[in-house]
């Protein structure tokens, strides 16, 4: 079954785990013991309706402040596909969590308070979901009931959002405007009698057709090596086996390769998934690839089909997101993570912040803080294998790992 | 080139398919475990003869094959198991030719180390979780792999793929790495260890039409069966053995009943259900209307109880 895994992104209050807990609840994906303990707890906070939030916010200190802190999973699924919510926090603080749910979805909802409108939030969360490259957006106008139904209203929210598109970076974006009410139920999961006006789908109406679009970005197909089988048995002697996953585009038997830094070429002798060969290794498979000359490779190198090579170079600019307490400045040294590939990075320079909420750029910056996004130049102990980010969002991405800590300390794109 | 279109051919003559099946959750597992085997000095994959763990023995077998999954198997043994888990166990591992390292939480019991619990609800469910970072300790391993998903429970679906875990076996679950696109960060600090989730983005679904469609044996008490059984707080336990504490006041019944989990026989209840065979099983599965935990008393014990679990070192 077609797995899609889509990022919430709303300010606090906009009802954003209402809504996720309304299309629990209106595709019968909720269970009896879990809907029994959340109308359980809302009667015992004197609630006059459910309290849907209580379904997704985990964390005790969640529950206690009513808010969501931390990126937190949902599952659910309908006769033709299966869901993976990642709901992200809202609050200016939290842009890390938001940018970490972007990267893995291959759809983003953002919510908008009808009764607020388009805020400097809603640039914060179209701004990220734009540079993520998320391909489709859909901006869900919440609270409907609580401004009537009004379409006059709904309209002047979608100018408003439709005159921050033009900002955008990613212009090719599929975007969507859908009135709800995530607490009444309105055009969620079910059509609503309260927005005749409105001739579009409902949000899960929506969801369940992206997938006649294509939803993954697609490139020139990358294989980075993540592991290399030698079994050493009687029955595989000789079998050397490169095992990893394909991005981008597919790989078949008998593709001419080149492997990544050696520059060696060769051919693709076989294709494993398990105990079975393939003629096709499809673009997001965990395959294992032979090849048909005996090549020095181990992991970290990558095979890429000759005549699409990427960039292979020892210095980069990328648009960086920060993610940690401690300070990136220039002269910082960081593990960078490419893939499944490890180098040394250096920081060069920050050539400008950015801020998030298209209001412009800052130069002369000294340091980046948790939050703050910027281009910043970086030079490597050792080449990497690379593509733009906006021509492979795989191949175009990496992690700084601070090396005092191990943390994961920002995620950068590259230009 | 002919030679290569011929054999081509003969592959696809031999296989019937073009391209392996589009499992994105089996792909992405299989990913994982993969970072895992080469990211890690000393990873072992933490095997309660549970449906879960049998999943991911299936999905290692996948990733490395044709060598032999390049890490051992970790029982952490409460003593409760039912005993067709453990028999189970044992000749999964001799088909595999893993090495399986078994500790027993009647050792740490032994010990004094822990405390046996009393009463009613009495389990050594919280017990194994000191066996288990002693166990960590001694083989000084790097990275436990488990089974557990996001959809079980509140807590687990804020959980990492990659969690890790400080010298206390401690989960600081304010302070979690992010984790962006397919790339896991699995540096670690001497003493450290990494919590590893393969199949996170599973639901218990997902778990039994795998086993459905890879035709993976399980332990038969996942099959409905007739046991003597009592009633407790609306919930089904086992009879059967002197392990769940029975009050004179709580009579012994037969019914037709199966396991969806197989934790500890002491926390885990069974359900009324006559799903003797896999198809039955998944189509149940699919209608039901309570949750795979909701038979589970350990998180009953609180609206918190997994999180404050999983902060102590639970799995």
């Amino acid at each position: 079954m077609e797995v899609l895994k889509i990022a919430t992104a709303g300010s606090v209050d906009d009802g954003k785990s209402t809504l996720i807990g309304r299309l629990l609840y209106d595709t019968k994906s909720m269970t009896d013991d879990k809907l029994e303990a959340i109308e359980r707890t809302s009667k015992q906070k004197g609630y006059d309706y459910l309290d849907f939030s209580l379904a997704t916010d985990g964390l005790v200190a969640e529950r206690e402040q009513g808010i969501t802190i931390d990126v937190a999973h949902i599952y659910f699924s309908t006769a033709t596909k299966s869901y993976i919510i990642a709901d992200t926090p809202g609050h200016v603080e939290y842009t890390r969590n938001m940018v970490t749910g972007a990267s893995t979805s291959q759809a983003s909802i953002i919510l908008i308070d009808a009764r607020k409108g388009v805020i400097e939030q809603t640039h914060r969360h179209f701004f990220i979901n734009n540079l993520l490259r998320v391909k489709d957006v859909i901006v869900a106008i919440n609270k409907m009931d609580l401004v009537d139904f009004s379409e006059q209203t709904y309209n002047s929210i979608k100018t408003d959002f439709e005159e921050l598109m033009k900002k955008r970076d990613y212009q090719d974006q599929n975007i969507t405007f859908i009135p709800v009410s995530a607490l009444k139920g309105d055009n969620v999961v079910n059509r609503s009698q309260n927005t005749p006006w409105y001739k579009g789908q409902t949000l899960l109406e929506h969801l369940e057709e992206l997938d006649q679009r294509d939803v993954y970005n697609t490139g020139t197909p990358r294989f980075p090596v993540q592991y290399v089988i030698r079994p050493k048995t009687e029955d595989y002697h000789d079998f050397r086996g490169f095992a990893g996953k394909v991005y981008g585009g597919e790989l078949n038997v008998g593709d001419e390769i080149v492997v990544l830094p050696s520059m060696t070429r060769s051919r693709i002798k076989a294709i494993y998934f398990y105990n079975k060969q393939y003629k096709t290794a499809p673009r997001r498979s965990s395959v294992t690839i032979t090849l048909e000359d005996e090549v020095n490779v181990s992991r970290g190198d990558m095979l890429v089909r000759a005549g699409d090579l990427p960039t292979v170079d020892k210095q980069l600019t990328a648009t960086v997101s920060w993610m940690d307490s401690d300070s990136l400045a220039p002269g910082g040294k960081y593990v960078l993570q490419h893939g499944v590939n490890k180098v040394l990075a250096k920081v060069d320079a920050i050539e400008h912040k950015i801020h998030p909420d298209y209001s412009g750029i800052e130069e002369n910056v000294s340091s980046l803080q948790m939050n703050d996004i910027a281009k910043v130049r970086l030079r490597l102990n050792k080449p990497i294998f690379y593509d733009r980010f906006k021509d492979h969002r795989t191949n175009g991405s990496f992690i700084l790992i601070d090396s005092k800590t191990n943390n994961t300390a920002g995620v950068g794109f590259i230009e | 080139m002919s030679t290569l279109t011929e054999e081509i051919k003969k592959k696809e003559s031999l296989n019937g398919a073009d391209r392996p099946s589009a499992n994105a959750l089996e792909h992405e597992a299989i990913y994982i475990l993969r970072e895992v085997a080469a990211q890690f000095e000393k990873p072992v994959l933490l095997f309660s003869g549970g449906k879960d763990s049998i999943t991911l023995v299936r999905l290692a077998q996948k990733a490395f094959w044709p060598a032999k999954i390049p890490f051992p198997l970790m029982h952490i043994d409460t003593g409760h198991n039912f005993p067709e888990t453990i028999e189970f166990r044992d000749k999964l591992v001799k088909e595999l030719g893993v090495e399986l390292i078994v500790r027993n939480v009647q050792d740490s019991i032994d010990e004094g180390k822990v405390v046996e619990e009393t009463g009613k609800y009495a389990s050594r469910n919280m017990l194994q979780t000191t066996t288990l970072l002693d166990a960590i300790e001694e083989f000084k391993f790097d990275a436990c792999i488990g089974g557990a998903r996001r959809d079980e429970e509140k807590a687990r679906a804020k959980e990492r793929i990659f969690s890790v875990r400080d010298d206390f076996g401690q989960w600081d679950e304010k302070n979690q790495r992010p984790e962006l696109f397919d790339m896991l960060n699995g540096e670690i600090e001497i003493g450290q260890n990494v919590r590893v989730f393969p199949i996170s983005n599973w639901t218990e679904l997902d778990v039994w039409s795998y086993i459905q469609k890879e035709n993976i044996e399980i332990p038969s008490i996942y099959f409905a069966h007739k046991r003597n059984t009592f009633l407790r707080d609306g919930l089904i336990w086992s009879a059967e053995d002197d392990v769940v504490f029975r009050a004179d006041d709580e009579p012994v019944e037969e019914r037709m009943v199966r396991f969806r989990t197989v934790g500890d026989m002491s926390c885990t209840a069974a359900v009324e259900s006559y799903a003797d065979t896999i198809d039955k099983v998944v189509a149940e599965i699919r209608d039901s209307r309570i949750s795979e935990r909701g038979a589970r008393i350990d998180d009953k014990r609180s609206e918190a109880a997994m999180e404050k679990r999983k902060q102590q070192g639970y799995f």
